[in-house]
């Protein structure tokens, strides 16, 4: 087998020399190593107060956009339910009423949209699947709870809210939004 | 005469003060010594630099649920930990822990006792702590906890004798068994370590064992015997066991500086001491700041060691102290003798 490092040693099953068996030059070495580390700088950073930057491509929780005017962009077509491995989506879709224009964009939206937080592999494949650019992962933590059940996430807790937008610049880039425009592709058909 | 008890009590009372400082103090420094050897932080939350911590520690030892077991012999249970701490602060009386001091007129040794069987008195006395630590592994009436303390009486045991052995070569090369007499020894001369390195090593080795502290802390190993001896004890007695160990590790890293390193003597301190023009008072306690050096960097040491080094098995530590470090120690002696006939010391 070809070995991934050059670092490898083969064991070797042979007499231990007089230096080897006093062990004390080994401790020696160990005690070396052991003293340069505590000149090192600290691997671990203060947690509450210094918090290490999230890569660009990290899954956390959902949000489920509005567009420029408010409207809420999903159609509850299900693709995204659909797609999920881990069947963690549920939606009931309902028909926009007359007067419901502001609300909703199209004339079919979610009326229930359910993501169980615990049943979710923060995979992205909704994010993938939708067609609407309506749902995105984004860099916020899922907050912890005491009840199975308050993992359950509805609209209340994944819509964003109208004076209060969450940023998907990182998640939705050019590439993301031209391959969603492209009518070629054939979940945009 | 009446002073002399006054001084031998004010004496004893701060050396208790301050093994139970540096005993806490040794906790944290523990703790803080493992994260930087780990590459980590370690404590810094409580005060500054953490350094209220081990009142922390000690405020949550004491607030924890006091638990005995049922099953458990609730007298010996008690005494364990009693033991094990009484006898940690017994050993400190007969180090000499300076020169002279000048006060009321009179001039003290700033040492309590000066016993001219020191040593044979330390060795009891230390080999007394493992009865806490056997006592308290019985009555807990645990698996565990007697595996632990079987393990340590067995440990202690096999490296009594190499550490006695050791010490007997320091006794043929000093001459005498008091602890002032030694350190005084080293007054001018070199320390005893130029004479007896191999000594020095056994009886490291030895002190390292007998402190139940890693590589040999099969005892109280958290991995197989979930805190060994000790599994079946919370809050205080707990806090009692843990906190015996670094006092154990203060007194012994002093036995060692006062055996091996020339205690409270330093190189070429008569003639700073008199280019400094310090008079007798401040150079004893410049000597014994220079001790306490040396006791910190032994505990830094222990530390050190406990950090860098996995756990012996048990049956390589059984081998270690059996096969090795006592025909060694008894090399030792012999070696010491035939040098010192060499040199016609001997009468």
């Amino acid at each position: 087998m070809q070995p991934l490092t050059n670092r490898s040693k083969a064991v070797l099953q042979k007499e231990m020399t007089f230096a080897e068996k006093l062990y004390l030059p080994a401790i020696i070495n160990g005690m070396i190593i052991t003293f340069k580390h505590m000149f090192k700088k600290a691997a671990t950073i203060q947690y509450p107060e210094q918090q290490r930057e999230f890569s660009p491509i990290y899954r956390g929780q959902h949000v489920l956009k509005r567009d420029d005017e408010g409207a809420e962009r999903c159609t509850a077509c299900g693709l995204c339910a659909v797609s999920c491995p881990a069947e963690a989506i549920t939606m009931k879709a309902a028909e926009r009423k007359e007067g419901e224009e502001k609300l909703y964009r199209e004339e079919k939206y979610a009326a229930n949209y359910e993501i169980n937080m615990l049943r979710c592999i923060f995979c992205g494949l909704c994010e993938d699947a939708c067609p609407k650019e309506a749902i995105f992962l984004t860099d916020r933590l899922v907050p912890t709870e005491f009840e199975r059940n308050d993992f359950v996430f509805g609209k209340d807790k994944l819509v964003e809210k109208v004076d209060d937008r969450v940023d998907v610049t990182r998640r939705q880039t050019q590439n993301v939004i031209d391959f969603k425009q492209n009518k070629k592709y054939s979940h945009n058909k | 005469m009446e002073n002399y008890y006054i001084f031998k009590i004010i004496l004893v009372v701060a050396l208790f003060v301050v093994s139970l400082v540096v005993a806490m103090y040794s906790t944290f420094a523990e703790r803080k010594i493992s994260a930087l050897m780990q590459d980590r932080v370690g404590p810094n939350r409580a005060g500054p630099f953490g350094l209220l911590q081990p009142l922390a520690d000690g405020i949550k030892m004491f607030m924890k649920e006091e638990i005995i077991p049922n099953v458990s012999n609730k007298t010996l249970f008690i005494l364990g930990p009693c033991l094990a701490m009484t006898t940690a602060l017994m050993a400190g009386v007969l180090i000499p822990w300076g020169g002279k001091i000048e006060i009321w007129g009179e001039t003290f040794n700033l040492q309590v006792a000066d016993l001219n069987i020191g040593v044979l008195y330390i060795f009891g006395v230390t080999s007394l702590g493992v009865y806490g630590i056997m006592i308290g592994g019985w009555a807990s009436n645990n698996k565990y906890s007697l595996m632990g303390a079987i393990r340590a009486s067995a440990q202690m045991i096999s490296y009594e004798i190499a550490m006695g052995l050791a010490i007997i070569a320091l006794i043929m090369s000093t001459g005498t068994m008091s602890l002032g007499e030694i350190a005084a020894q080293q007054d001018a001369g070199l320390a005893n370590i130029v004479y007896q390195p191999l000594g020095f090593l056994i009886f490291l080795i030895c002190a390292f064992a007998e402190l139940n502290r890693a590589p040999f802390d099969m005892p109280e190993s958290e991995s197989e015997l979930i805190g060994g001896y000790h599994t079946e004890y919370s809050s205080m007695k707990l806090g009692l066991f843990l906190f015996a160990e670094y006092i154990n590790m203060f007194i012994s890293s002093a036995v060692i500086v006062t055996f091996y390193f020339g205690g409270y003597n330093f190189p070429f301190q008569n003639e700073i001491n008199e280019a400094l023009g310090l008079s007798t008072n401040m150079a004893t306690a410049l000597g014994t700041i220079v001790m306490f050096g040396k006791i910190f960097f032994f505990i830094f040491f222990f530390m050190w060691i406990r950090w860098t080094l996995p756990r012996f098995r048990y049956d390589q530590l059984m081998r270690l102290g059996w096969k090795s470090l006592i025909p060694l120690a008894i090399l030792n002696i012999l070696i010491t003798g035939v040098v010192m006939w060499m040199n016609g010391k001997l009468n």
